[in-house]
C-alpha cells in the first residue's frame, strides 16, 4: 500500500483503527476501520466511485468532506452514501454505483 | 422589476460554442450549453433557469455549481453575476432522506448530549 | 421547543472561538456542526500560522485547533457533532438533523460560523475521477494518512495552492507543476518561494486546456492564456500526472442567512454572497451573528478573531455583559484584528498592484512571475546583510503581518520593529550565535543562517527542512538555488531537531563559498 503515507515529517505515523477486510465489489479488500470508506479505497488505488445516470461517466472522490456527493456508492445496499464521510466498518459491502443502483447499466 | 427581468430586452440569438457539452452542474450533468440555450428561451433568473433545468437540485443542492451557472447566465445577457438574483434558499440545506425529513424529533428527548 | 441562549452554526475556528467567548460570560450555548470531528478546516493545517503573539503566531493549525477545543471544553461549551444544520427561520429557529431525525431548537441568539466552500473551474475532463478540490487533497494527506496522487498538477497560486503543493511535498507525493491563470502568483511569496526552492516549476498565465483519460485522469495539457484569459495557441504543455488539484478560491457559505431573511450583497471583495454585517457580525435581523468566511473569506486566524467579538457582542446583547465591559473586550479584538489585516495582502489592498513595500524598495517581479527571488533582486532586502562569521539571512521581501522571528532570537539580531508588517532587518550590533531558532521560528521557511567564512573556500548555509527521509550528517548532495535548480556539489555537516523547533529540522551544508548567496535547498 504505497499510497498510505507511512511517516510524515509534521504529523509523525498516522493513527489508524484496526486493519479489516471489506468487499469493493465482488473483490475482498483491506483498509482501517473507522476510516472514510474513500480513504480505504484510495488508499487501494481504486478511483471509479460510479458512473453517472445520464451520460455513464465515471466519478470518484472530488471534494472530500461530503458537500459534492460525487464519491456516492451503493454500501451494504443502500445508494447514494457518501463514501468520504461514511466510516469503515468490517465486512461492509461497498459497490459501484450505475445511475443509481449497483447494477451495471446493461442489467438495468 | 429590475432590468434584468426584463423579457422585452433583446439579448440576440443563442449561438453555438466549441465548448456547449462542458458539464457544469456535475449531479444533474447539465451542460453549459443546456444553460445558455436556456438563457435563450427566456429563462432570465437563476431560479428559473433551476426548474427549467434541474441545475443546483441534484443531491450536492448547488455547492459547486451555483456560482458557474451565475456566471453563464451573467454572461449570456450581459450583465454582472453580481446584478442576479441568488436562487431562494429553503430547508432542507442539505441532501436527506425523506424518511428522516418526516421524522420529528418527540419534545424532551435527545436534547442534551 | 428546546432553548439555549446561543446557537452556534459550524465548529470551526470562528464557531468554536465565539462559543468560548459567550460560555465564559454565561450564556448556555451550543454549538452544531455536520461533520464527523470539530474543528472545521483547522486540523488539515499543518503548516505554522502566520501573525504575532496574539494571533498564535509560529504554532501549526493543527496544534491550534486542539487548544481551541480544550479551551471551549474547559469553558462548558457544548459541541453536537453529526448534526446538520438544515435551516434557519428569521425567528431565530434553527432545525437540525440529529441521527435520523429532525430536531427544532430555539436560540435567543444565534451566530452563524458556516465557513467557505471551494470554488471551481471548468476544463475538458474536469468530472473524472484524479481532479480534486485543494480541500480533498489535504483531507487525504493530514487527516486520512493516504497521498491524493503519486503526480499532482496544482491550479491555483494563492495562499491555499501554495500551502497544499508544499503539503503535497512533504508527505511524498510529486507535484510537476503550478499553475495559475493570473500573471502573478496570488498568496504570500514566502509560501511560494519554499515551493519552487524544491525544484516545482511555476506556470503563471496559465491554464488548464483539458484533463486526459477515460476512467481517471491520465495526463493534463495546460497553455499560456493572455490578458483576456484566451489559450494562446502553440503555448501547449503536457503532463503526465494521475491528480489534478484545484484552489481556485473559496466562496462564503451563507444560505442559511438568506434563508432566515437577512439583508445579503455580492461583495467580490468578500468572496462572493455574504450577510450586510457590521464589524462585529450583527446582520440586518437583531440577534442573528456572523463570524468567519461566512461573512467574508479570510485566514483562520482572523476568522477566531471574529468570532471572539461575535461572542462577546452575542453575549452583551442578551444581558450577559454591560456594554462598558464589551466596549474592553472589542477594543482589544479590534486592535488584534487590525493587525492581521495590514500589509500587501490585506482585505483593503485586494485586487491591487502593489509595486514597492513599505520601505520603498521595489517588490521582486521574479516572485510574483515565477515563485521565486531572482539572484539579482535578493540583496535589496532589509534582511540580506554579508558579514564575517554566521548571521542570519531573511529572504523576506513582502509586507506581510508576521513577527516571530523578532522575538525568537535570544541575542536580539533582527528587528522587525512596532509595525508588524515591516521587513526583518538585521541589527548589525548584535551577535549571532548560530542557535537556529529564527529559522526554526519563521512560519515563511524564509530565514537561512549563513557563515560564508566557514573553513577555507567554503560556506555553511543552514535551512529549514521538514521533509523525510531526514538526511544524515555526511550525505552528499546537490544544492539547489531558489528556483530550485541545482546550483553545487553541497554536504551535510549538520542536521539539528529539538522541541523547540516543532518539527521544522536545521539542516546544515557545506558549499563553496561563491554559491553562499544562491544555495537555498538541498537534495541528496
Amino acid at each position: 500500500m504505497e499510497t498510505r503515507i507511512e511517516n510524515h515529517p509534521i504529523l509523525g505515523v498516522p493513527e489508524k483503527g484496526k486493519l479489516v477486510k471489506f468487499f469493493y465489489n465482488d473483490q475482498e479488500i483491506e483498509g482501517y476501520e473507522g476510516e472514510p470508506i474513500a480513504a480505504a479505497l484510495k488508499a487501494a488505488g481504486l478511483m471509479v466511485h460510479r458512473y453517472t445516470k445520464k451520460e455513464h461517466k465515471p466519478r470518484g472522490i472530488f471534494c472530500a468532506i461530503g458537500r459534492c456527493t460525487d464519491c456516492v456508492m451503493v454500501v451494504d445496499g443502500k445508494p447514494n452514501i457518501r463514501t468520504c464521510v461514511t466510516p469503515l466498518k468490517e465486512g461492509m459491502k461497498v459497490q459501484t454505483q450505475y445511475g443509481v443502483s449497483e447494477k451495471p447499466f446493461e442489467k438495468q | 422589476m429590475n432590468q434584468v427581468n426584463d423579457r422585452s430586452r433583446d439579448i440576440g440569438p443563442y449561438v453555438a460554442a466549441p465548448d456547449d457539452d462542458m458539464i457544469i452542474c456535475r449531479c444533474e450533468e447539465i451542460t453549459k450549453g443546456e444553460i445558455r440555450r436556456a438563457v435563450h428561451d427566456g429563462m432570465f433568473t437563476l431560479t428559473e433557469i433551476r426548474r427549467y433545468l434541474r441545475t443546483g437540485m441534484g443531491l450536492c443542492q448547488g455547492q459547486t455549481c451555483s456560482k458557474l451557472v451565475k456566471g453563464i447566465v451573467a454572461r449570456e445577457l450581459g450583465v454582472s453575476p453580481a446584478e442576479l438574483e441568488p436562487v431562494t434558499s429553503r430547508v432542507p440545506m442539505r441532501p436527506l432522506e425523506m424518511r428522516i425529513f418526516a421524522k420529528e424529533a418527540k419534545e424532551g428527548e435527545q436534547d442534551e448530549k | 421547543m428546546k432553548r439555549y441562549d446561543l446557537i452556534i452554526v459550524g465548529a470551526g475556528p470562528s464557531g468554536l472561538s465565539a462559543a468560548i467567548e459567550a460560555a465564559k460570560r454565561g450564556l448556555k450555548v451550543v454549538v452544531f456542526d455536520e461533520n464527523e470531528k470539530p474543528g472545521g478546516q483547522l486540523f488539515k493545517q499543518i503548516h505554522k500560522f502566520f501573525g504575532s503573539k496574539e494571533h498564535k503566531a509560529k504554532i501549526r493549525g493543527f496544534v491550534i485547533g486542539q487548544q481551541l477545543l480544550e479551551e471551549a471544553d474547559k469553558a462548558g461549551v457544548s459541541v453536537v457533532l453529526n448534526a446538520t444544520v438544515i435551516g434557519l427561520y428569521q425567528d431565530k429557529e434553527v432545525v437540525v438533523k440529529i441521527e435520523e431525525e429532525v430536531h427544532h431548537y430555539k436560540g435567543d441568539a444565534i451566530i452563524i460560523a458556516t465557513g467557505a466552500s471551494e470554488n471551481m473551474v471548468t476544463f475538458e475532463g474536469w468530472t473524472l475521477p484524479g481532479v480534486i478540490g485543494a480541500g480533498a487533497a489535504q483531507t487525504m494527506m493530514n487527516l486520512d494518512g493516504v497521498k491524493p496522487g503519486k503526480k499532482v498538477l496544482m491550479l491555483g497560486s494563492g495562499n491555499v495552492g501554495l500551502v497544499v503543493s508544499f503539503q503535497l511535498l512533504q508527505c511524498g507525493c510529486e507535484v510537476v507543476a503550478l499553475v495559475d491563470a493570473a500573471p502573478k502568483v496570488g498568496g504570500y511569496g514566502v509560501h511560494a518561494a519554499k515551493v519552487a526552492r524544491t525544484g516545482v516549476p511555476f506556470y503563471l498565465s496559465h491554464t488548464i486546456v483539458k484533463a486526459e483519460g477515460t476512467e481517471c485522469v491520465t495526463s493534463v495539457t495546460i497553455a499560456e492564456v493572455d490578458s483576456k484569459f484566451q489559450f494562446i495557441p502553440g503555448t501547449e504543455k503536457h503532463f503526465d500526472v494521475d491528480t489534478i488539484c484545484v484552489a481556485v478560491g473559496l466562496s462564503p457559505m451563507s444560505q442559511l442567512l438568506k434563508m432566515a431573511g437577512c439583508k445579503m450583497e455580492n461583495n467580490p471583495k468578500r468572496g462572493g454572497q455574504v450577510p450586510i454585517c457590521d464589524e462585529y457580525g450583527a446582520t440586518s435581523i437583531p440577534g442573528i451573528f456572523v463570524a468567519g468566511d461566512v461573512s467574508g473569506i479570510e485566514e483562520a486566524s482572523s476568522a477566531m478573531i471574529e468570532g471572539r467579538m461575535a461572542g462577546v457582542t452575542a453575549a452583551e446583547y442578551l444581558g450577559y455583559m454591560e456594554e462598558t465591559e464589551l466596549t474592553e473586550n472589542l477594543t482589544e479584538l479590534d486592535k488584534a484584528l487590525d493587525g492581521l489585516r495590514q500589509g500587501m495582502f490585506a482585505p483593503k489592498n485586494r485586487g491591487q498592484n502593489i509595486t514597492e513595500t513599505e520601505e520603498g524598495i521595489p517588490v521582486s517581479q521574479n516572485l510574483l512571475k515565477h515563485g521565486f527571488v531572482a539572484d539579482d533582486e535578493i540583496e535589496r532586502f532589509p534582511g540580506v546583510t554579508h558579514k564575517a562569521g554566521i548571521h542570519p539571512v531573511m529572504e523576506c521581501t513582502q509586507n506581510i503581518p508576521c513577527n516571530p522571528c523578532q522575538d525568537a532570537c535570544p541575542k536580539h539580531c533582527i528587528k522587525i520593529g512596532e509595525k508588524i508588517t515591516s521587513l526583518p532587518a538585521v541589527d548589525e550590533s548584535a551577535t549571532c550565535i548560530g542557535c537556529g531558532m529564527c529559522v526554526a521560528s519563521c512560519s515563511g521557511q524564509a530565514i537561512f543562517l549563513v557563515d560564508e567564512t566557514y573553513e577555507a573556500g567554503f560556506a555553511s548555509i543552514t535551512l529549514p527542512y521538514e521533509f523525510l527521509p531526514l538526511p544524515v550528517k555526511g550525505t552528499k548532495g546537490k544544492a539547489l538555488g531558489r528556483n530550485g535548480a541545482a546550483v553545487c556539489e553541497a554536504e551535510v555537516i549538520d542536521v539539528r531537531t529539538a522541541p523547540a523547533f516543532d518539527k521544522t529540522n536545521l539542516l546544515t551544508i557545506k558549499v563553496p563559498t561563491a554559491y553562499a548567496t544562491a544555495a537555498r535547498f538541498f537534495k541528496a
